[in-house]
């Protein structure tokens, strides 16, 4: 039985997070940094630690103060959320060590999964196909070549302590690995701390489809089906719906029953998410998120289900109340994301205060937001400012009403993605349900 | 004549990369900023020698201000 969570996060998730534990009757933690003093997350929860400075590293990435607030506040459990110290193995350690309920998978599934090339050889062990590629971290240039021969040209390096899409580097002919292993190593070194990285075979206009999965304590994994999520831009989701257009009945299947299998492999806990690569030829694992993904909802949407309760539920020891066949898509969603960012100057960051908001209200809609009128978009963390999720009967349904929200957005004062969402959302190859995961990049979207 | 090297965004000062005498090319990056989880270069606009670093390492810098004097 738990009774009082902590949330370990800021913006729109700590906020969702809060709703869940209400929902359920549990109270609410909410940390806060000197920079958050006066946000919207802070004011829903029953109660509130400041956990210190600003930047992330000295507040909502400093186990220690977390743990400290979690004591001070006398909860009993802690939900990390998405990005921060939701992947951190030492932070779920550190939980369970001071006697709390880490709301999430064990330490050991997030270590496992957190290190890309055991992942994929665990996977790969439970019958997950796997991109072609290193089995280990190489040790140099030369032997980076030597596997890159052996699946073919063009590949992709990436960081094995990585994920996130963060320092990988592309490579499309033999000339260009050596300076390619020198960006990845240098990447990865900054980003991770580790400059190991792995070759894989890189995939051409493929699609990124993942599978919401989730397991108890007493072993069961059900798969809540696919998203799909190819609108990206520097490897990030700019787009997510559920279900995915036009998949074939055959990769559906292999899909979900690949992410089963490749869970129940790691006796994984909670929900967690594959992600995985798909072209003409057939489906790969890529990654997996031992988390509550950004674009959950869409899940939600279509299933009736609450992803947070059920979290809730998990991690105090319940089983998983629903079986496989309970859980069916109804109708289409579609997520977009709100970035402070200026995509007309290839999305760099637009901090600033948020001068004016009008957010739409309607049939189908669904807005969760980590900003108000007034709130200060600081440079110290993710830029994400709200997401927008439109359902419908159908996959036309929830388009049209996505397109009149997206035109009823009103956000001055920081520059937003709200331009090319609109320009996505109106886009005959994007109405059609004909994407992958270039599109933004070669420029499908401009003008 | 020394020419200004500005920000072009606002962000946290995450790596000085260069220091006064270096020598560099147009595009290189003088400085490295943070912001929204984003490493931003701010690049020398021409080739020349770094006279001068204003800032350092974590300091906030707003888009526009002076980050280093180019000569």
């Amino acid at each position: 039985m738990l009774r009082t969570v902590l949330v370990a996060n800021r913006g729109e998730i700590a906020r969702r997070i809060i709703r869940g534990c209400r929902a359920r009757g549990l109270a609410s933690v909410a940390v806060y940094s000197e920079a958050d003093r006066d946000a919207p997350h802070v004011t829903d929860a029953d109660r509130a630690v400041a956990i210190g400075p600003a930047p992330a590293r000295e507040s909502y990435l400093d186990i220690g103060r977390l743990i400290g607030a979690a004591r001070e506040s006398g909860a009993d459990a802690v939900h990390p959320g998405y990005g921060f110290l939701s992947e951190n193995w030492r932070f779920a350690a550190a939980c369970a060590e001071a006697g709390l309920t880490f709301i999430g998978p064990s330490p050991e599934a997030i270590r496992a999964m957190g290190d890309k090339t055991e992942a994929r050889r665990r996977m790969a062990a439970a019958g997950v196909p796997i991109v072609p590629g290193s089995p280990e971290p190489v040790a140099n240039a030369a032997a980076a070549e030597r596997f890159a021969a052996n699946v073919g040209y063009p590949v992709i390096l990436k960081a094995a302590a990585g994920g996130g899409g963060i320092g990988m580097a592309k490579a499309a002919t033999a000339s260009e690995l050596a300076p390619a292993w020198a960006t990845a190593t240098r990447r990865a070194q900054a980003a991770f701390g580790r400059a190991d990285v792995y070759v894989e075979r890189y995939v051409e206009q493929g699609r990124h489809i993942e599978v919401q999965v989730f397991g108890d304590a007493k072993g069961t994994v059900v798969h809540m089906h696919e998203r799909e999520c190819s609108i990206q831009r520097r490897h990030q989701k700019l787009v997510e719906e559920s279900p995915a257009p036009h998949l074939a009945p055959a990769i559906k299947r292999g899909l979900t029953e690949a992410a089963v299998a490749g869970a129940r492999a790691i006796g994984y806990v909670n929900a967690g998410t594959l992600e995985f690569l798909v072209d003409a030829q057939g489906f790969y694992f890529l990654e997996m998120n031992t988390r509550l993904q950004v674009e959950h909802p869409v899940t939600e949407q279509v299933t009736g289900l609450d992803l947070v309760v059920a979290q809730l539920d998990v991690a105090a020891g319940q089983p998983l109340p629903w079986s496989q066949d309970a859980i069916v898509q109804h109708g289409a969603a579609i997520e977009v994301r709100v970035y402070a960012e200026d995509p007309a100057r290839n999305f760099l960051p637009s901090p600033g205060t948020v001068s004016r908001l009008s957010l739409p209200h309607g049939d189908g809609l669904r807005l969760e937001s980590g900003v108000v009128e007034g709130s200060v978009v600081s440079v110290h963390y993710d830029p994400l400012l709200f997401k927008l999720i439109a359902t419908g009967a159908d996959r036309p349904e929830a388009l049209a009403r996505l397109a009149g929200a997206l035109d009823a957005c009103v956000v001055e004062g920081v520059k937003t993605t709200l331009p090319l969402l609109r320009c996505i959302v109106g886009h005959p190859e994007f109405r059609r349900g004909a994407v992958h995961t270039q599109m933004v990049e070669q420029g499908a979207f401009n003008g | 004549m020394a020419e200004e090297i500005k920000a072009h965004i606002t962000g946290v000062v995450f790596q000085v990369t260069t220091k006064p005498g270096d020598t560099v090319a147009a595009g290189d990056p003088v400085i490295v900023l943070e912001s929204m989880k984003m490493e931003i270069p701010v690049e020398a606009p021409r080739a020349g020698s770094v006279k001068e670093i204003r800032v350092r390492e974590g300091q906030t810098v707003q888009e526009g201000e002076t980050v280093a004097l180019l000569e």
